[in-house]
């Protein structure tokens, strides 16, 4: 065996040529799954992130409808995974300063004189509408200078259409 | 008012072996409707307004879940598109919903497809029954094949009869082969794929045709 070896190193052996072609099948298969699990997993993650703004989940096309080559799959593949993971980091950086809004929140309602004129709104949050929360001194420049602060919560978006008068 | 059509019959295409292999469950269903377009009448156009009605943002995200929406999605990505740009039919009429307010009527036939799609999420794609063969089934394309004038890449997956090519699987149908305002009988052909019930995609040729048939 050493022998052969070294004769095919030497070049005095032709190159061993498969007789036929590869089956490509089994790994195409593996592809289209794994594209397919991908895929929802990335749809999934999508509609968590609703209503925020500002996440990329757009994967280039490869340019169809046709058949794709393997490694065009692999592209798919591989271009599908790397969103699904950016988009992930992005989404728990999101989350992340969310939970710490809502911390704050609580922080206002417990001691607003400690959060003088800061504001929150349900964006900070990651709700949609329009509802905020608002430390105010109560009564305007008369609880400034008692230092009654109060937290306002806004009652939502305006009506879409006037009230009417 | 709407009228009592034929019931349709549906007939289901052939598929390109190596397709069959590639896409299971990738199929094309189709139905002969004998009438042609024009414009709609009152009660299609009450019931685009009402459909429209019914589609918020909320709605088009969680389309995206959807098991039949999703399913062409899936589709979609893996014959190479991007279903964020290139849409999917039902994502793609919700999506102008929202940015146009409203769904407009613009024919017959164009609405009937919105509302069937929509309905049940299955595309439709539409022939003049006069320019296409009995059979229709999905297959790649051969090399040097186009659709009209545009010339298509080889193993493009494309809808077609014995000798012509009618669409591709997205939904861009030849000129040559369309409906159009002299057309008097017209096929209509919907898609199906892994993971959609046959009965999504019947259901979708059903409303289309009884849309097609509707009257004042």
């Amino acid at each position: 065996m050493p022998d052969v070896l070294e004769r095919r190193r030497r070049g005095d052996l032709p190159a061993f040529v498969p007789p036929v072609a590869p089956d490509e099948r089994p790994a195409r298969r593996t592809l289209m799954d794994q594209v397919e699990r991908l895929e929802g997993e990335l749809g999934s993650l999508a509609v968590s992130t609703w209503p925020r703004s500002g996440f990329d989940f757009s994967v280039p096309a490869t340019g169809g409808p046709r058949l794709l080559s393997l490694g065009e799959l692999e592209r798919v593949r591989d271009d599908l995974a790397e969103r699904l993971e950016s988009a992930r980091r992005a989404f728990s950086a999101r989350t992340d300063i969310e939970e710490q809004h809502r911390c704050r929140i609580e922080e206002m309602l417990l001691a607003p004189e400690e959060h003088k004129w800061v504001r929150v709104s349900n964006e900070d949050i990651g709700e949609p509408g329009c509802k905020h929360w608002h430390v105010q001194p109560r009564w305007g420049i008369f609880g400034m200078l008692l230092n009654w602060w109060r937290v306002k919560i806004s009652s939502g978006c305006p009506l879409p259409r006037g009230c009417g008068v | 008012m709407t009228g009592s059509p034929p019931d349709p019959v549906l007939e289901e295409g052939w598929v390109d072996g190596e397709l069959a292999e590639e896409l299971p469950g990738l199929g094309l269903w189709t139905t002969r409707v004998e009438s042609g377009s024009g414009r709609s009448p009152r009660s299609v156009r009450d019931r685009l307004r009402v459909m429209a009605g019914r589609i918020t943002g909320g709605h088009v995200v969680h389309m995206r879940q959807d098991p039949v929406p999703w399913a062409y999605r899936v589709l979609w990505r893996k014959v190479g598109l991007d279903p964020d740009v290139d849409r999917p039919p039902a994502e793609r009429i919700a999506v102008e919903r929202l940015r146009a307010g409203t769904l407009e009527s613009q024919n017959l036939l164009d609405d009937a497809i919105v509302i069937a799609t929509l309905e049940t999420g299955v595309p439709l794609m539409a022939f003049d029954a006069d320019r296409v063969g009995a059979e229709l089934g999905l297959r790649p394309t051969r090399r040097g094949e186009s659709l009209g004038e545009r010339a298509l890449s080889s193993r493009h997956i494309v809808v077609a009869d014995a000798d012509h090519l009618l669409a591709t699987l997205d939904g861009e149908v030849s000129p040559d082969r369309g409906v159009t305002g002299a057309t008097t009988a017209m096929v209509l052909a919907a898609l199906s794929a892994k993971g959609v019930p046959q009965i999504a995609v019947e259901e979708a040729l059903w409303t289309a045709v009884e849309t097609l048939h509707a009257r004042d």
